[in-house]
């Protein structure tokens, strides 16, 4: 094992011993794929015939004359199946998986969104499939689990540590050290051991790659600035890396929940709460204690409450190269709530992280500039999740009375 | 020198045993409690994991201890105490086991004097691998402490002579992939393996994962130098109490 996919001092291959023959050829793998122009065209080719590829970049003239600054223009990851980017990466793992000759995936998935998307790849593929889900998000998340169960999968609730994201994953990772002969591990984000966050990045990058031909053609110019929302950081990477050697700039926001000052978030780089460690099989920023426990996080979106973050991105914060910010729960809802009335678009959670951010720089640029936001997935799917978040009584009263007939039948 | 320790040892006895513990599980008092029995009982060696909070090589059984450790207020000032205390009232070899970012967050050289200081033998990291331990070796080294290395079935040839050519003390030899107390098959099977295992290095090898009973010792008889029993004894410590672990452990062999 040569190259162990450092991004300056993060990255890493920290795995129990047991993985090493298993991640090396995985990498083997992913190099042969990388360096074959056909594997990259069959990918595009995929993703146009079953995912809507490419996702349009739409200009957004309402919030434009609301802000009265730069001129914003929305990627639609919204528009893939399954409703967010998390299915670039898992049709991509899936071509992978197909040349590595393996029948089985598994995934872990926070929100529900990663393992919805698995659960189609694999029935697509013809994989079986596992899928592990904090029993707190299996709890408030019934809808996606609902469906991964539809497609085939087997949902393992996970019962053990916090009972969330970063949960799943560890139980994900003790599959594999049993099972990776005939099975794969679907990682959902650029996070994790190498050659994870490259690899998973590489597949998003079809994001920026689109998006930089597409506003060029539409405007004549880069945009000034790009905002992406940063959970574990894929759909941040995807759309930033394409654009690294140009000089505009990249915004990553992240949790804020709460608020910082409550310790109630997922701000690992936008806040000093955060600190280097390894866990998860790579080194990063985490929110952990002195000891190097990890901490509980806080989002009103479950796709982005998680303890560490891409190493990519964690390099890239240290060397200046991307900014990041962060948005409280309170801001996120206002920011999904205006552009509803405005666009008539729906962001998930997730992605009105980084309308909240855009929205708070958009009227202090100029109208001859632009900017770009990834709208990484839509809200209308998480329907339970978005109506709890507007506290919104006449969804109450409706839940209320289902459940009054569910118990009665 | 623990090399030592344990080959003038196996010159009494054909296979040693070392047991893993996880501290502060279900408290400090009961886990010196235990450590008293099975030194009593006879025990050659033992593993004191430091509780982390994602310990992903371990399966149910450490998991769940590591948590509760951990929810019981167990810190790394208290494990590293712990150790001390123990490597001064007993004779045997003490080893610390613990996931690399315990270690990283206290910082490697002061977790290494520490143990030295200690009297700790060494330490035991299943997701430090070598290749990204370059730091975690020389401190270990510079301090006269045993980096316990892993071999694996997954590992090929090449890949357990580099391993071997980092390991000192012994190595320790995972019986089958997976986590951490799941039941192993010790059977023929097996043999080749740890024929591999045998050619790769020179050092005493310890095998563990699954070895619940007498039958899994014998069958280790003449193929290893350590058997290693972990999750079972902390099945019989929630089962029967600490007062039970002498017997399971005079069972053994
Ligand atoms: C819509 C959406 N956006 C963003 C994320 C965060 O993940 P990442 O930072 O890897 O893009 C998720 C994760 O579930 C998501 O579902």
């Amino acid at each position: 094992m040569k190259h162990r996919g450092y991004y300056g001092q993060f990255g890493g291959c920290y795995v129990p011993e047991v993985l090493t023959a298993t991640l090396e050829q995985l990498e083997a793998a992913f190099n042969t794929a990388r360096s074959d122009p056909a594997f990259w065209a069959e990918y595009v080719r995929v993703m146009g015939e079953y995912s809507c590829r490419p996702t349009p970049l739409t200009y957004a003239e309402n919030l434009t004359r609301h802000f009265g600054g730069a001129r914003i223009y929305i990627k639609r990851e919204d528009l893939n199946h399954t409703g967010a980017h998390k299915a670039n990466n898992v049709m991509g793992q899936g071509l992978l998986v197909k040349r590595m000759g393996k029948k089985r995936v598994i995934a872990e998935t926070g929100a529900g969104q990663h393992g919805v998307a698995t659960a189609t790849m694999a029935a697509r593929c013809g994989f079986s499939c596992t899928i592990y889900m904090g029993a707190l998000d299996v709890l408030r998340q019934r809808p996606n689990v609902f469906w991964m169960e539809r497609l085939g999968a087997r949902v393992v609730p996970v019962n053990e540590g916090s009972r969330i994201l970063k949960d799943a994953i560890n139980e994900a990772l003790r599959d594999w050290v049993t099972n990776m002969d005939d099975t794969h591990y679907v990682l959902g984000t650029a996070c994790g051991p190498h050659p994870f966050p490259e690899m998973v990045a590489w597949f998003q990058s079809i994001i920026g790659r689109e998006a930089r031909e597409q506003i060029q053609r539409i405007t004549g110019a880069l945009p000034k600035r790009i905002y992406a929302c940063v959970g574990g950081g894929s759909n941040a990477c995807g759309i930033f890396l394409p654009f690294l050697d140009d000089d505009i700039e990249l915004v990553g926001v992240e949790a804020g929940g709460r608020g910082i000052e409550t310790g109630q978030h997922a701000a690992r780089l936008s806040a000093p709460g955060a600190s280097e460690g390894v866990a998860q099989g790579y080194k990063t920023f985490f929110l952990q204690d002195d000891d190097g426990q990890m901490r509980e996080t806080h989002s009103v979106a479950a796709g982005l409450d998680y303890v560490g973050v891409s190493p990519i991105l964690a390099d890239l914060h240290q060397k200046g190269r991307v900014r990041f910010e962060s948005a409280t729960d309170t801001e996120v809802v206002q920011a999904l709530e205006l552009t509803m009335r405005t666009e008539g678009l729906i962001p998930a959670l997730e992605s009105s992280h980084a309308f909240v951010q855009a929205f708070k720089e958009a009227p202090h640029l100029s109208p001859d500039e632009s900017i770009i936001i990834n709208q990484s997935g839509r809200g209308d799917k998480d329907i339970f999740t978005v109506a709890d978040a507007f506290e919104d009584p006449a969804w109450r009263d409706f839940i209320v009375s289902t459940a009054r007939r569910y118990t009665n039948a | 020198m623990l090399e030592d320790y344990l080959r003038n040892r196996l010159r009494e006895k054909e296979i040693l045993l070392m047991t893993h513990i996880v501290l502060g599980y279900p408290d400090f008092e009961a886990s010196m409690e235990i450590v008293a029995s099975m030194v009593l009982a006879g025990v050659d060696l033992m593993e004191l994991q430091i509780p982390f909070s994602e310990p992903i090589a371990d399966g149910p059984v450490i998991l769940h201890a590591n948590q509760q450790a951990l929810a019981a207020g167990a810190s790394v000032r208290a494990c590293l105490d712990f150790g001390r205390e123990a490597a001064a009232r007993f004779p045997i070899p003490f080893l610390f086991m613990s996931y690399y970012n315990i270690l990283y967050r206290f910082g490697v050289e002061r977790f290494a004097a520490e143990m030295k200081d200690g009297g700790l033998q060494g330490a035991i990291v299943p997701d430090l691998p070598p290749e990204e331990g370059a730091d975690y070796l020389q401190t270990m080294q510079g301090h006269g402490l045993n980096p316990i290395f892993i071999f694996s079935p997954a590992t090929p040839d090449e890949r357990l002579a580099y391993i071997a050519s980092c390991a000192r003390g012994f190595v320790y030899c995972v019986a089958r992939k997976g986590v951490t107390g799941r039941e192993t098959e010790f059977s023929s099977q097996l043999n080749g393996y740890l024929a591999r295992c045998r050619r790769a290095t020179n050092l005493p090898l310890a095998v563990g994962f699954g070895v619940t009973d007498r039958r899994d010792v014998d069958f280790l008889r003449g193929k290893a130098d350590i058997a290693v029993i972990g999750s079972q004894t902390i099945r019989i410590v929630e089962e029967s109490g600490p007062g039970a672990v002498g017997d399971f452990i005079a069972s053994l062999r």
